[in-house]
């Protein structure tokens, strides 16, 4: 068993990965740095408290009083001069102008000056006498899974899963077709399905850490959980593994320098980084692109992935998108097979 | 030569590369058991030939026979099984260890050595744990040749196995070699080094521009001067070697001259005649003689003085 062909090959393509420092930061530490200060910087901290500017004037403290009792507001008494520069900087999210008409200044695009709008208007018209024909009453809830961080991290699994099953596949058979090695091992009776089958193989070993480790990270630091099964994470990411892995190989199959797949790797993935929706929703783009950017491997992968994270999806409701990846991954094996530059 | 069947045969080699002819018509054969050189200058169409022989390339024309198989069709595999090959530019992953590469060329044969047996013939069992990064250039070498025994091969490729090693790494690997042949065992290797050419081979093919100029033991080939010593000589400014060049051939004992700027190189059967001669002959021109040297004719005066280059600067 030991002795077998694609064993020999698979040990070797793992160990020269693990003997690398590098590519183990670019593959295991690089997600978490980033998940991390992703996670950090856009944690939920919903819109807080807005400070609201009061410009000085007759009736102003009347005014702050009023904006006061709106727990989400801070009223602030401000000049003018200093209330012209906190507005434009942001600083302030409104600015109340005493008179008759009072008069809110903001900037309607942001959405905070206008919640800060809404409310300080309500709270100076209730102070100013206004009644509320109904009586509502608020239910607050947080839905599991809305928050940027539980979009994230599937997200950047998807992500990672791509990088380095391009990088990991496509780099080292070129690699080893600049070194001559590829030549050499023609030179044997070695089986060359044995030696592409090897490099499916160690990716899929150092998936589990990948995965894992992605996974955990989120679970820990974030409470990002999986709400539907691991079995299912664990195959999707599988597939996606092997998908990108073929597509690593096709990418490699004809490229005779380490400068020329590196061009190509960015050509594949620059626009999924983009386009599949890593990091921000792919609803953003204009309707007429959204069929295209649906069948990239990565959108698709991106799509299971938090369908099994976020939403519990089971399996067989992932039949599109899965078939998509793996259609991918066919394509591009057989097609890398068939134009395979051995030496 | 031997009554067995041959190693290696194979005629009317053609190989193009655009415009330019590797191999323009080659005819070999390489007895079972025989250690063979393919010799000559860079771009003579060795390393092209040999990738010929062991299924690399594709010739264009021509026929070839290896261990009584040929290379295309079903019997390529079976092929692969008996032979050894040690390709010119391998370089073999710098972050495995000897023992995890003889290991993994170990895994794509069937009948092979243990991974102890082939690191001691090889003389690299210390080095068993170090990565190919830390080895010398001849351990580098040897551990490719390594790869290449692992397979107990019948017949060995060894490409310019000894280029760019000094002189006692080159020295291991052909005591390597020696031990391979002693078990009745075929070698074809190519060199542009001559001593290792004489050192080695049963018989030589010098190849130049995709053919083979000459063919035979070291041993004929020299003979094949006609001369057994190469006397060269350089003499003071004030004289002019082209015009000595007629006169000096008229020597005693002189089969060939040849001048390369100031010096003389004539081929000579005894040097106890002419140089007495060359000698007499300069003094009474009242020339200086620069300098005077003699060596037993090599395979590198053969090839001078069927080329008119020498190889090294072919």
């Amino acid at each position: 068993m030991r002795d077998r062909a694609i064993v020999q090959l698979t040990l070797a393509r793992m160990r020269e990965f693990y003997r690398e420092p590098e590519a183990i930061f670019w593959v295991f530490g690089f997600p978490l740095v980033l998940a991390f200060a992703l996670g950090i910087a856009f944690r939920n901290r919903g819109p807080g408290t807005l400070t609201v500017g009061i410009a000085s004037g007759t009736g102003d403290s009347s005014l702050a009083a009023a904006v006061a009792t709106e727990p989400g507001l801070r009223p602030t008494i401000l000049d003018s001069g200093e209330a012209r520069q906190r507005l434009r900087t942001g600083s302030i999210a409104l600015l109340v102008v005493p008179g008759a008409p009072i008069v809110y200044r903001y900037d309607s695009t942001r959405t905070e000056s206008r919640l800060a709008r809404l409310t300080a208007d309500a709270a100076i018209q209730r102070a100013r006498g206004r009644t509320d024909p109904t009586l509502v009453a608020d239910d607050r809830v947080t839905a599991p899974g809305s928050r940027y961080i539980d979009f994230l991290i599937p997200g950047l699994l998807g992500m990672n899963l791509m990088g380095s099953g391009l990088w990991g596949v496509g780099f080292s058979v070129v690699q080893a077709r600049t070194k001559g090695l590829l030549k050499r091992f023609m030179a044997t009776p070695m089986r060359r399905g044995d030696f592409l089958l090897s490099y499916m193989l160690s990716r899929l070993a150092f998936l589990v850490l990948e995965v894992a480790g992605l996974v955990g990270f989120g679970w820990v630091l974030f409470d990002v959980g999986v709400r539907g099964s691991l079995l299912t994470l664990a195959f999707l990411s599988m597939l996606g593994a092997f998908s990108f892995g073929g597509l690593g190989l096709l990418v490699a199959s004809r490229a005779k320098t380490i400068e020329a797949v590196s061009g190509l790797m960015n050509l594949v993935m620059l626009p999924m980084w983009i386009l599949s929706g890593t990091f921000f929703s792919y609803a953003r783009f204009p309707e007429t692109v959204q069929p295209f950017v649906r069948v990239l491997p990565l959108t698709a992968l991106n799509d299971a992935l938090r369908a099994v994270m976020i939403d519990g999806a089971p399996l067989f409701q992932l039949g599109a998108p899965m078939a998509i990846v793996a259609g991918w991954g066919l394509v591009s094996f057989a097609v890398a097979l068939r134009i395979f530059r051995w030496r | 030569m031997s009554e067995r069947r041959p190693a290696i045969r194979c005629a009317g080699l053609v190989k193009r590369y655009g415009d330019v002819t590797a191999v323009a018509g080659l005819d070999l054969t390489v007895s079972a058991g025989e250690c063979f050189g393919l010799l000559g200058p860079n771009g003579a169409g060795k390393t092209t030939t040999i990738e010929i022989l062991e299924g690399l390339t594709a010739p264009d024309a021509g026929d070839v026979e290896v261990l009584g198989l040929r290379w295309d069709g079903h019997e390529a595999r079976a092929l692969r099984e008996r032979l050894g090959i040690q390709l010119q530019e391998t370089k073999l992953p710098d972050k495995l260890t000897v023992e995890e590469i003889v290991r993994l060329f170990r895994s794509f044969y069937r009948r092979t050595h243990d991974v102890d047996e082939v690191l001691e013939l090889v003389e690299l069992g210390e080095k068993r744990r170090a990565w190919v990064s830390k080895l010398s250039g001849g351990q580098r070498q040897r551990l490719a040749v390594a790869c290449a025994l692992v397979s107990r091969p019948e017949l060995l490729f060894l490409d310019e196995p000894t280029t760019g090693l000094d002189p006692q790494s080159r020295r291991q690997l052909w005591d390597v070699i020696a031990r391979f042949r002693t078990a009745g065992n075929t070698v074809l290797l190519t060199t542009h080094y001559m001593e290792e050419a004489e050192r080695l081979c049963d018989r030589v093919a010098i190849l130049d521009h995709g053919k083979v100029i000459a063919l035979g033991t070291p041993r004929e080939l020299v003979a094949s001067l006609g001369a057994a010593h190469v006397l060269e000589f350089t003499v003071g400014e004030s004289a002019d070697a082209a015009v000595l060049e007629p006169e000096v051939a008229t020597l005693p004992g002189v089969h060939a001259v040849r001048r390369v700027d100031a010096t003389l190189a004539l081929t000579v059967a005894e040097l106890h005649g002419t140089v007495p001669a060359l000698v007499g002959l300069l003094g009474r021109r009242g020339i200086a003689l620069a300098s005077l040297r003699t060596h037993h004719a090599t395979l590198e005066d053969l090839f001078v003085s069927l080329t008119g280059r020498s190889i090294r600067d072919a």
